[in-house]
């Protein structure tokens, strides 16, 4: 298993602040995704439409999942495909290892898969003598430096060119060490090249799925690169891991929420490759594998399910949240500790690896709403995360500082004339001290603030108080 | 097994039991029938517009069209095209019967050969089922006349297309594709540009794992 640092994102998070190369990449990349997506909405006038249609099919999909799932299985049992029903993890772990042992695979390749991540399936592998090779080309230096993704469609965020180079040099020791990278084109060239006998060479291929249809029984991977269906079509067994709430209903269900997904993700009208694999060869194919296996995966989904939480379930893992998020912006996606960063993941790591380590990251927002303005299905992520803070402050999670400094505020806004004064001597004694330079370098618990920035000495009176004084010349009603 | 588990939790959560009988049979009918969802009004026009904005959004993805009078002008068409990009004439071409009938010995060089594409092979040419010009995307379903190796080995695909096939919007393709094949095939690619990569530096370098190029040659008549 990952373990996760989620436990210790302030320290993650300062770290980040004064990582450079990481900077340099979050000053770069994040302005340009925020870009894409508002011009790809903007070549769409129904796309506020179309958020609402995501999130309906969604929500219908999640009130008659149990019923989905059984006419998806029934679906993929008759076009010759197997599903395998995993409870957590480890079950997870333990079919796809039986079916790589029964196929006597040596190497896996592997489509980019973040249920894949949140299972650990790769070190399982390993550990049983069974070489995963991540073939998505940001997976794939992830999987060289033996890193997390930092995002859930571009797992390479984090880096830069030269990070490109130092792996591509370190790993493919069999090429001339005089080599040229000037350009990205050089690495893609050597990744591809490197990567086309693994495809050849596998005996097993693993993918992700954005959508499991029931209609047809057909797993959805949506890609740009072509490495998933290389991964899906040329060894002679495909798996597919997928968590149980990608479940729709109908082919046109699966169509109405790609319309929504490449747009909110990339920018792109529709991605290269959206394919539709459904079971296994058919009579006189020439191609695609023998055996299909579907690992259907809950891993505490239907936990969330009746809870306040269960609209996290509409999520289809796009990425918009974390592209306008001004905290994943800051910080990038290793602060979070885990699978999952930015807002999607503040709301479902809690969930899944329990609030306990994973309290830091509902915490972690400035509350701006962005993250919910641009989700394609509409959930509404600010408000799950105050979920989060309250059950975290019930179970009595939250550190005694801030318990401590919650009744200290708690007991004065309880008494508005005690708030009043209270405010306006500090207003005042801060006013005097701040009086010279209008304005404070430091602050005694508040270096968080000021170490970045200096902190306005306040000049004048309280809110309030000039309030009532405006009320009382007729200025405000 | 963990269905049973599983099944169970999610009821749980959903706080009832298994479907009645009538509900069951409602949804039943919501499969059978897929209804379809708001549909953007961007591809609805008449056929002739439909194929030019199929054209547009093609080129706007950086794939590449030439449209032909007929299949005796596909030949050439391949051939023009391969020399312009400097490529060999040799080329894996998909078993279609549409595809087996158009006179290549016209083109005595071209040096073709049929079934799936190996690793080996630079060039392929596929048989178009469908096109969609809502975003430009081809509709390639597998079957044993289209393999689907042919549109991920090669370095360059070439995917003939006839326009009768265009259509505008997905789910139009899902229809045609029920009428036509009728259940769903093993494998249905949407296809929408050549391969390409945003992983280094969020910066687009076309030709990834897949085809570099996507050409698509249409054929009137």
């Amino acid at each position: 298993m990952h373990i996760a640092t989620s436990p210790a994102f302030k320290e993650n998070a300062h770290a980040a602040l004064a990582n450079a190369g990481l900077q340099k990449a979050l000053a770069r990349s994040g302005p340009s995704f925020i870009a894409r997506r508002a011009s790809a909405v903007a070549n769409l006038p129904e796309f506020e439409q179309l958020r609402d249609t995501a999130r309906d099919i969604k929500n219908h999909a999640l009130a008659n999942l149990d019923f989905y799932l059984e006419a998806y299985e029934a679906k993929v049992l008759e076009t010759g495909g197997k599903v395998h029903w995993c409870a957590d993890a480890e079950e997870a772990r333990e079919a796809v290892l039986a079916i790589c042992q029964a196929a006597g695979a040596r190497t896996v390749t592997k489509g980019k898969s973040m249920i894949g991540e949140e299972i650990a399936i790769n070190d399982h592998l390993e550990k049983h003598g069974i070489t995963p090779v991540e073939t998505d080309l940001g997976e794939y230096i992830i999987q060289l430096r033996h890193e997390l993704p930092s995002h859930i469609i571009a797992p390479a965020f984090h880096l830069n060119m030269e990070d490109w180079e130092e792996a591509f040099r370190k790993a493919h020791t069999d090429l001339p060490v005089d080599r040229q990278f000037n350009e990205r084109r050089d690495v893609l060239i050597e990744a591809r090249n490197k990567l086309r006998s693994k495809f050849l060479a596998a005996d097993v291929g693993i993918t992700g799925a954005n959508f499991l249809v029931a209609e047809t029984g057909s797993s959805i991977i949506v890609t740009n690169e072509g490495n998933g269906d290389l991964t899906q079509t040329l060894p002679r067994v495909h798996i597919v891991l997928a968590s149980i709430e990608k479940c729709v209903p109908t082919l046109e269900d699966a169509t109405s929420l790609l319309r929504v997904l490449a747009r909110s993700a990339t920018g792109q009208d529709f991605s290269v490759y959206t394919t539709f694999s459904t079971g296994a060869r058919r009579p006189g194919d020439l191609d695609g594998p023998e055996e299909y296996h579907v690992i259907l995966i809950d891993n505490g989904r239907s936990a969330m399910m009746g809870t306040e939480f269960q609209e996290m379930l509409r999520c289809i893992r796009c990425a918009a949240c974390m592209n306008h998020c001004p905290v994943y912006g800051a910080v990038g996606g290793h602060a979070y500790g885990w699978v999952y960063p930015g807002p999607m993941g503040s709301v479902l790591t809690p969930g899944l690896i329990g609030v306990e380590k994973a309290g830091h990251l509902p915490n972690a927002s400035t509350f701006c709403g962005k993250c919910e303005s641009v989700c394609p299905v509409r959930i509404p992520l600010p408000k799950l995360m105050r979920h989060w803070r309250e059950r975290e402050f019930e179970r009595h999670l939250t550190p005694a500082t801030v318990r401590a400094n919650l009744a200290l505020w708690g007991f004065f806004a309880r008494r508005p004339s005690l708030y009043r004064l209270a405010t306006r001597a500090a207003v005042f004694g801060m006013g005097l001290l701040g009086r010279k330079k209008g304005r404070f370098k430091s602050m005694p618990g508040a270096s968080g603030w000021t170490e970045g920035r200096d902190l306005p000495a306040p000049e004048g009176d309280t809110f309030f108080s000039r309030y009532a004084k405006a009320q009382r010349a007729g200025q405000v009603s | 097994m963990s269905k049973q588990s599983i099944l169970t939790a999610l009821r749980r959560g959903l706080k009832r039991g298994p479907l009645p009988a009538d509900q069951a049979a409602m949804l039943h009918g919501r499969l059978s029938q897929h209804p379809p969802h708001l549909i953007p009004a961007r591809s609805r026009l008449p056929h002739p517009e439909q194929v030019d904005l199929f054209v547009q959004n093609v080129e706007k993805e950086f794939g590449s069209v030439t449209r032909v009078e007929d299949m005796d002008a596909v030949p050439g068409a391949v051939a023009d095209y391969l020399a312009a990009q400097n490529l060999p004439s040799a080329f894996i071409m998909a078993p279609h019967p549409e595809l087996q009938a158009i006179p290549w010995s016209a083109r005595p060089l071209l040096d073709i050969r049929e079934g799936r594409a190996q690793a080996s092979d630079a060039v392929s040419v596929q048989h178009g089922f469908a096109g969609i010009a809502e975003t430009g995307t081809l509709m390639l379903p597998s079957a044993p006349e289209r393999p689907v190796t042919l549109n991920l080995l090669a370095d360059t695909e070439v995917v003939v297309l006839r326009p009768s096939a265009i259509v505008g919007a997905y789910e139009e393709a899902w229809d045609k594709l029920r009428t036509e094949v009728g259940a769903m095939p093993r494998n249905v690619m949407l296809i929408t540009g050549p391969s390409r990569s945003a992983d280094i530096e969020q910066t687009l370098e076309l030709g990834a794992h897949g085809p570099r190029r996507l050409h698509i040659v249409l054929v009137e008549g």
